[in-house]
C-alpha cells in the first residue's frame, strides 16, 4: 500500500461530506473494528478491505479511495451492514462511492464488451443488477 | 380467492423451471395465483443511495400494477424480485418525503402509499397453508434426500424484509424441506453471498464466494442444494463448471412439485445442471 | 414533387390568415395560424432537405419537440401534422444517433437472447417511462421494452406495431437505449421466425410458378386498351357486408 499522507492537500472534506450525504450514514462513528472485512465475501479475492475504505472515507482521502476495489466488486449482499456493531449501513457507503464514480459518467463495466456467449447465458437479473450498480 | 403474482423477467426466460413447478404446485394445493396482466422489470437490485430515487420507479410501478388488480397481496418467487419489491414497498409506506417525490414524478400513474403487501412464495405457503397441512398433501415424500437449504442474501437481508422472523438463523426453508419429507442439513453458509451480479464484473471474486458456499454445503453432507434465486442457481449451479466442487442444485419449487407427485416434465429439469438430473435418476425420481 | 408544389402554394396562399408568434430554435417568427409546424417553418424561410418525408404523418421523418408557455411538459408531434399554437417553442429532432446493431436475419434463430446480445443496453432500462410520454404515435414504449427484457417478443411486436421509427424515444432515454431499433428486431423475428408460415400462400406461389395463371396473364397482356378499360369497369366488388364464405363469380383465380 502507498504511504498514507494526511494533510490539507490529500484530504477532501467535500468528498467526505458527499459520501455522508449520498449514503445517509454517519461514517465518523466507525471504530475500525474490522467486522465488515471479516464477513465480506469479496474482501479476500479483491484484497481491498471495507474497513480501510471506511477510514479513508472519514478523511476524504480521494486518491487512496480511488485505488480501492472493494466498492466496485461489492455484491451488495448487506452482510457487513447487519453485522456492524456501530450500526453503520456499510453497503450504503459502498453505494455512495459507486455513485460518485458513476455520476462522473465513468462506467465500471461496459455492456457492449460483454461476450455474446455470456449475454445469451446470463440470467436477466444478473444483467439488470450489474448494469444498475456499475454503469453510468 | 385469487392472489396477484409477479413473475419477473428471469422466470420467463432462463428460470422457467422455477416458475412452472411453483405455479403448478400452487394450483394443486388450491392456492390460486394470477399473473399481473401488465408488468415491467423490477430492477433486480434496490438503490442504496439516499438521493437516487430513479431506481425505485420500476419496482413502485409494479406495486401500482398490483394495486390496480384490487388484491392486497403480491406474491413473488424470484428472490431478487422479492427483495427489490419488498424494500421499495417499505420505503413507500414509511418515507413520506420520498413517497411524495416519486408520486409527483410519475405524474402519469396513480399515487401509491405502500398499500400492497409483498410476499415470497415460501411465506405465502407457510401463512396460507401451513407446514403441517403441506406435509399431509405430500404424496411422494422426499425420503432420504439430504438437502442444504440456501437463502442467499436476498431472502433475509435487510432484516426488515426477512422471510423468517429469525434472519440470523432462518429456518423457513428447512421447515419447508421437512414438510416435503426431505432431510435439511445444517449449513453454516446458508446466508452467505453467492457472488451475485459480480459474476459479470469480477467473476474470479464472485466464484470464490460461490465456492465457499458450495464447500460448506458439501461439508454438511448434503446431496443437493435448494435455492430460490435464478442468479444463485447460475453462480452455484451452472458455473460449477469453473469450480472444483460438484454438488447438484435445484429450485425449492422443483422439490415441491416432486413431493406433490406432479409430472416431472413440468419441472423442466433440462434447465438444471447435468449432475442434478444424474442424482434424481440415481434416487429413482421419475424424469421425463 | 407534386406534394412539394402543393405545400408551397398553401404557404403562399396563407398570408391572408391572421398571424401568430412562434419560436423556432429560440427565434421568434410571425406565421399564419392554421399552418402545420412544417409549413410554418417553410413560411419562415426554412427549406427541408432532411427531416421531411411523406407529409402525411406516417413516415416519422419530421419529429418535433415543443413546449407551450407556462407549462413544464415537453410535448411532441410530427411537424407535418401538428398545427402551430401561439408562443410555442419548438425545434425539429428528426434524427438521433441511435445505436443500430447489424445482424443476419436469415441465419438468426429468432430468440430473445439474440436481441439481448445485439442490444445489451436494453437491461439498463429503469422504467422511467419518458419514452412512452414522448411517443407521438402513442406507443407504450416502456411496456414493449419490458416485454423484450422478459423474452416476450410477440407482445413486444404487438405493442410496437404502430411505431413510426421517428426516434424521439431515444432522445429522451436516460439509459441510452435505441428502443425503436430493438423493437424492429423483435418484429422482424416475430414475422420471419416465430409466426407460422401461411400454407395457402405457399400453395398459391407454387401454382404461379407452375404456370397455372399463365393463360390468364397472357390474355391480359395482349388485350387492347379499350378492352382493359371495359374489364376494369366490369370488375366485381366484394360486398361491404359479407361473410368469409363469399367468392367472386369468376373462380379461375382462386385456390381449388
Amino acid at each position: 500500500m502507498k504511504k498514507l499522507t494526511i494533510n490539507d492537500s490529500t484530504t477532501s472534506w467535500q468528498l467526505a461530506d458527499k459520501i455522508r450525504e449520498i449514503s445517509g450514514e454517519n461514517i465518523n462513528t466507525c471504530m475500525q473494528c474490522g467486522t465488515c472485512s471479516a464477513v465480506c465475501p469479496m474482501f479476500q479475492q479483491s484484497g481491498s478491505p471495507p474497513r480501510l475504505v471506511m477510514a479513508l472515507a472519514q478523511l476524504g482521502l480521494e486518491d487512496q479511495l480511488a485505488d480501492q476495489r472493494i466498492y466496485k466488486v461489492c455484491a451488495s449482499c448487506l452482510y457487513c451492514g447487519v453485522r456492524c456493531p456501530r450500526g453503520i449501513d456499510v453497503p450504503r457507503v459502498m453505494e455512495a462511492l459507486r455513485q460518485i464514480t458513476l455520476r462522473q459518467n465513468i462506467d465500471m463495466i461496459h455492456p457492449a464488451q460483454i461476450p455474446e456467449a455470456d449475454m445469451r447465458e446470463l440470467p436477466t437479473i444478473a444483467l439488470v443488477a450489474a448494469f444498475r450498480k456499475l454503469t453510468a | 380467492m385469487a392472489t396477484s403474482y409477479y413473475p419477473g423477467c428471469t422466470l420467463k426466460t432462463k428460470a422457467r423451471n422455477l416458475e412452472v413447478a411453483a405455479l403448478e404446485s400452487a394450483s394443486v394445493l388450491g392456492l390460486e395465483l394470477v399473473e399481473l396482466p401488465r408488468w415491467n422489470c423490477c430492477g433486480a437490485v434496490y438503490s442504496l443511495a439516499d438521493d437516487n430515487l430513479l431506481n425505485l420507479l420500476a419496482p413502485v410501478r409494479v406495486l401500482i400494477r398490483a394495486l390496480e388488480q384490487g388484491n392486497d397481496k403480491l406474491v413473488t418467487i424470484c428472490s431478487m424480485c422479492y427483495n427489490t419489491l419488498a424494500r421499495a414497498n417499505r420505503m413507500m409506506r414509511e418515507d413520506l418525503e420520498k413517497r411524495h417525490t416519486i408520486n409527483g414524478f410519475m405524474d402519469e400513474e396513480p399515487d401509491y402509499a405502500g398499500e400492497i403487501q409483498v410476499v415470497h412464495y415460501l411465506d405465502f405457503l407457510r401463512d396460507e397453508l401451513g407446514w403441517a397441512e403441506l406435509r399431509k398433501r405430500v404424496t411422494n415424500p422426499l425420503q432420504g434426500l439430504k438437502v442444504a437449504p440456501y437463502y442467499g442474501c436476498t431472502l433475509t437481508r435487510p432484516y426488515e424484509i426477512s422471510l423468517d422472523p429469525r434472519p440470523e438463523a432462518p429456518t423457513i426453508m428447512s421447515d419447508f424441506l421437512e414438510a416435503l419429507g426431505a432431510t435439511p442439513t445444517d449449513f453454516p453458509h446458508s446466508t452467505t453471498c453467492c457472488g451475485s451480479y459480480q459474476v459479470l464484473a469480477d467473476p474470479q471474486s464472485a466464484l470464490a464466494s460461490a465456492e465457499n458456499v458450495l464447500g460448506s454445503a458439501i461439508s454438511s453432507s448434503a446431496d443437493i442444494l435448494a435455492l430460490s434465486c435464478p442468479l444463485c442457481e447460475y453462480n452455484l449451479g451452472l458455473r460449477q463448471r469453473d469450480l472444483p466442487t460438484d454438488i447438484p442444485t435445484i429450485f425449492f419449487s422443483q422439490l415441491l412439485a416432486m413431493a406433490l407427485g406432479l409430472g416431472a416434465d413440468l419441472c423442466h429439469f433440462e434447465l438444471n445442471q447435468v449432475n442434478t438430473r444424474k442424482l434424481l435418476r440415481e434416487r429413482d425420481f421419475p424424469l421425463p | 414533387m407534386a406534394n412539394d408544389t402543393d405545400s408551397r402554394d398553401k404557404v403562399q396562399d396563407s398570408p391572408q390568415l391572421p398571424k401568430i408568434p412562434i419560436f423556432i430554435m429560440g427565434k421568434r417568427y410571425m406565421v399564419p395560424e392554421e399552418l402545420t409546424i412544417m409549413k410554418a417553418m417553410e413560411y419562415a424561410g426554412y427549406q427541408f432537405i432532411r427531416g421531411c418525408g411523406c407529409r402525411m404523418g406516417v413516415c416519422g421523418a419530421c419529429g418535433t419537440v415543443y413546449r407551450k408557455p407556462g407549462d413544464y411538459k415537453i410535448r411532441v408531434g410530427l411537424a407535418c401534422q401538428t398545427v402551430v399554437e401561439p408562443e410555442m417553442y419548438l425545434t425539429q429532432l428528426p434524427f438521433y444517433p441511435a445505436n443500430r446493431a447489424s445482424y443476419d436475419l436469415a441465419g438468426a434463430q429468432g430468440s430473445a437472447e439474440e436481441i439481448h446480445a445485439a442490444y445489451p443496453e436494453v437491461f439498463r432500462c429503469v422504467s422511467c417511462n419518458a419514452c412512452t410520454k414522448i411517443c407521438p404515435a402513442e406507443v407504450s414504449v416502456m411496456d414493449y421494452i419490458a416485454a423484450i427484457k422478459r423474452g416476450d417478443l410477440e407482445l413486444a411486436s404487438e405493442l410496437s406495431f404502430e411505431c413510426i421509427q421517428c426516434g424521439l424515444c431515444v432522445s429522451r432515454c436516460m439509459a441510452e437505449l435505441p428502443q425503436y431499433h430493438i423493437a424492429q428486431m423483435a418484429r422482424r423475428f416475430v414475422g420471419a421466425k416465430l409466426t407460422p408460415k401461411a400454407g395457402h400462400l405457399r400453395e398459391q406461389v407454387r401454382n404461379i410458378a407452375e404456370g397455372r395463371y399463365k393463360d390468364l396473364m397472357d390474355q391480359l397482356e395482349s388485350a387492347s386498351k379499350d378492352s382493359l378499360i371495359e374489364l376494369y369497369k366490369a370488375r366485381q366488388w366484394e360486398p361491404a357486408k359479407e361473410g368469409e364464405d363469399w367468392t367472386p363469380d369468376d373462380h379461375r383465380g382462386l385456390l381449388s
